[in-house]
């Protein structure tokens, strides 16, 4: 950047007296003044935590008891790996990452489409859009379990409305087939503006003389999409699967508040998985090395998944 | 727009596009226009069937939320005095009489106090380190910021183990400061991340020009460049107060009662047989409003805010 240039040819020119007045202290001094505080925070509660977790995923220790912890070894992650629960609530997020991101870039995509068209007025129905997803997943998701009652919930009753089956005779929350597609159903109403905002984005970021090329070349409208648009918005789109599929595998208030992991534990999800061994049963040690399997997961999948996005990126 | 164009949809799309958008709104909006509603709602029309659209309008449920009730028969209403107040009237309509006040005010209080102290320190450290990031040479610059965004992947849960313990240790279990910390500390990653793409935007000039009349770094930093990043620090400041304000996992586990806030709280509204829906509809729409209202207002803004300024408009 010639700008950087510019400043360090005044610095040259300028004589010590002049910069001593600029500043008793040296840009690297400010530079780790204005840094330090947010990495010495950042340390004192993600880091040292993250390695105080690691030592104890290692040894029997439970919170709720005085008794020195000990150590032993690997244990506790050849239990979480053997155990069947583990599998089972590992399924049940994989179940609940799939169906929410397949129905939140679907939907997400077709309403970015829509609103793009420019129709009048479509700011402020993107705004209402929008709404969802800013509120307390936790508030919101106790109140869907109103909307769910059987009876006397609106859910049931708009079902019933359209499709005739009786608005009494099933329970979404209650029912261990309805469950996993109660949290995926809430979480898709709440999250399905997030992908489309993104996708919007890119949609607006094509040119439209690149569609004017096309035009020109007699492209259809229907190969226009699935040559010109579909590629051009897909990083976007990736990078709001991204951002979904961390947050949903982290998934915990919305889901605990729907359902509590039951019925049974057909949604119990990894996190409330996790939150019934640490805080309930108290084996703190195993839960540490839970907690570890769970982030070296994300980061594992994350990590390849950046690596994915950048090679569309390049393309 | 004028001039023919060969890309602009026709009128026709137009209408079709703007229905179905328009559609998916209005059933989007139902969900939170029930809530809204219910609060107003007496106990048997919230749970009248089928649903009731129109109602007799009652505050009802806002008087059963932010009061603790007990019961009363009729007998013993007669040799009360007569109620001086419209909610003793409505408590006494419903048989019951106005023992004390709720804990709602003090939760919605923890979650101002919380919400508002953590969101001072993450802008106030956040711009700090967004200045440094954006303008000086940090070393392993890149690893520092990708350090501060990773924080934001571990799941709450995970974390909240250690600190649980951390907090225990150091007495700041169920505690204001120790909330206020949390929260700071988590909502660094995206205010470090948010304000660093509002200062690059800035352009260096002004400051180079600051800097050869004589102002020092610091002058030039609250001079210069705080006022031209203001609105992106207003808008950053509003990301981090929602998020504090929604946020459930963490004081679930480390709050139960002095410093816990209004999200664990709301779901616990528990009537007579069952929970109260009116009075969690009330407690629901008065922590919920502000949010939306702050969503207009934040509307230019969402897609940098949502996505840590990975895109932008």
């Amino acid at each position: 950047m010639p700008t950087k240039k510019i400043i360090d040819r005044i610095a040259e020119a300028t004589p010590k007296t002049f910069a001593h007045r600029v500043g008793a202290l040296s840009d690297k001094a400010i530079a780790w003044l204005f840094v330090g505080p947010s990495v010495v925070l950042l340390l004192a509660v993600n880091i040292f935590p993250l390695i105080w977790t690691v030592n104890l995923s290692f040894t029997n220790f439970k919170a709720n008891r005085l008794r020195d912890a000990e150590y032993i070894g690997l244990r506790n992650y050849e239990r979480i790996l053997t155990d069947v629960d583990t599998w089972q609530s590992m399924q049940s997020t994989a179940h609940f990452l799939f169906w929410t991101i397949f129905f939140q870039v679907l939907i997400g995509f077709a309403l970015a489409y829509l609103i793009n068209k420019k129709f009048k007025g479509n700011d402020l129905w993107t705004t209402i859009i929008v709404l969802p997803m800013m509120l307390s997943p936790a508030v919101v998701g106790n109140f869907w379990t109103f909307l769910y009652q059987p009876q006397i919930g609106l859910f049931n009753y708009v079902v019933e409305f359209f499709s005739g089956v009786e608005a009494s005779s099933f329970s979404m929350i209650g029912s261990v087939n309805l469950a996993p597609w109660a949290i995926v159903i809430v979480d898709t109403w709440m999250w399905t503006p997030f992908v489309m905002l993104i996708c919007l984005a890119g949609l607006r970021s094509i040119p439209d003389s690149i569609y004017e090329a096309a035009e020109c070349d007699r492209a259809s409208k229907w190969r226009q999409f699935w040559t010109l648009t579909v590629p051009m918005v897909l990083p976007f789109l990736m990078l709001a699967v991204l951002f979904r599929g961390i947050e949903n595998f982290k998934m915990f208030d919305l889901v605990v508040q729907l359902t509590g992991g039951g019925p049974g534990s057909v949604t119990q999800l990894t996190s409330i998985d996790l939150k019934r061994e640490a805080f309930e049963k108290w084996r703190t040690g195993y839960a540490s090395a839970y907690a570890v399997i769970l982030f070296v997961t994300v980061f594992g999948l994350a990590s390849i998944y950046v690596k994915a996005l950048n090679k569309v990126k390049d393309r | 727009m004028s001039g023919y164009s060969v890309t602009a949809p026709s009128g026709r799309q137009k209408w079709f596009a703007g229905i179905l958008v328009i559609t998916y709104a209005v059933v989007t909006l139902m969900p939170l226009l029930w809530i809204i509603a219910t609060g107003f709602k007496s106990s048997e029309d919230s749970i009248a069937y089928p649903p009731k659209v129109t109602f007799d309008p009652t505050l009802e449920g806002y008087v059963n939320l932010f009061t603790t009730r007990t019961r009363i028969t009729k007998e013993m209403q007669k040799t009360l005095e007569e109620p001086t107040t419209w909610y003793e009237q409505i408590a006494r309509d419903n048989n019951t009489v106005i023992a004390g006040p709720s804990r709602y005010g003090e939760r919605f209080l923890n979650s101002v106090i919380i919400g508002f102290g953590s969101t001072f320190f993450s802008i106030f450290f956040g711009t700090l380190a967004a200045y440094a990031f954006s303008r000086f040479k940090v070393p392993i610059k890149d690893d520092l910021l990708f350090f501060i965004l990773s924080t934001r992947m571990m799941p709450p849960i995970a974390v909240a183990i250690p600190i649980f313990l951390m907090f225990r240790q150091l007495g700041l279990n169920d505690t204001h400061l120790g909330m206020i910390l949390l929260y700071t500390a988590v909502n660094l990653s995206l205010s470090v991340w948010l304000l660093k793409g509002f200062i690059d935007e800035i352009p260096l000039e002004y400051e180079e020009a600051a800097l050869i009349d004589g102002y020092t770094r610091f002058q030039a930093f609250y001079k210069v460049v705080l006022p031209q990043a203001a609105t992106g620090i207003a808008s950053t400041a509003i990301f981090c107060l929602i998020f504090a304000w929604n946020e459930y996992a963490f004081a679930v586990l480390l709050t139960s009662g002095s410093a816990q806030t209004a999200p664990p709280f709301i779901p616990t509204i528990i009537g007579v047989g069952g929970q109260d829906w009116p009075a969690v509809a009330a407690g629901a729409s008065i922590f919920l409003i502000p949010v939306m209202v702050f969503t207009v207002l934040l509307r230019k803004h969402l897609l940098s805010g949502i996505t840590f300024g990975a895109v932008r408009k």
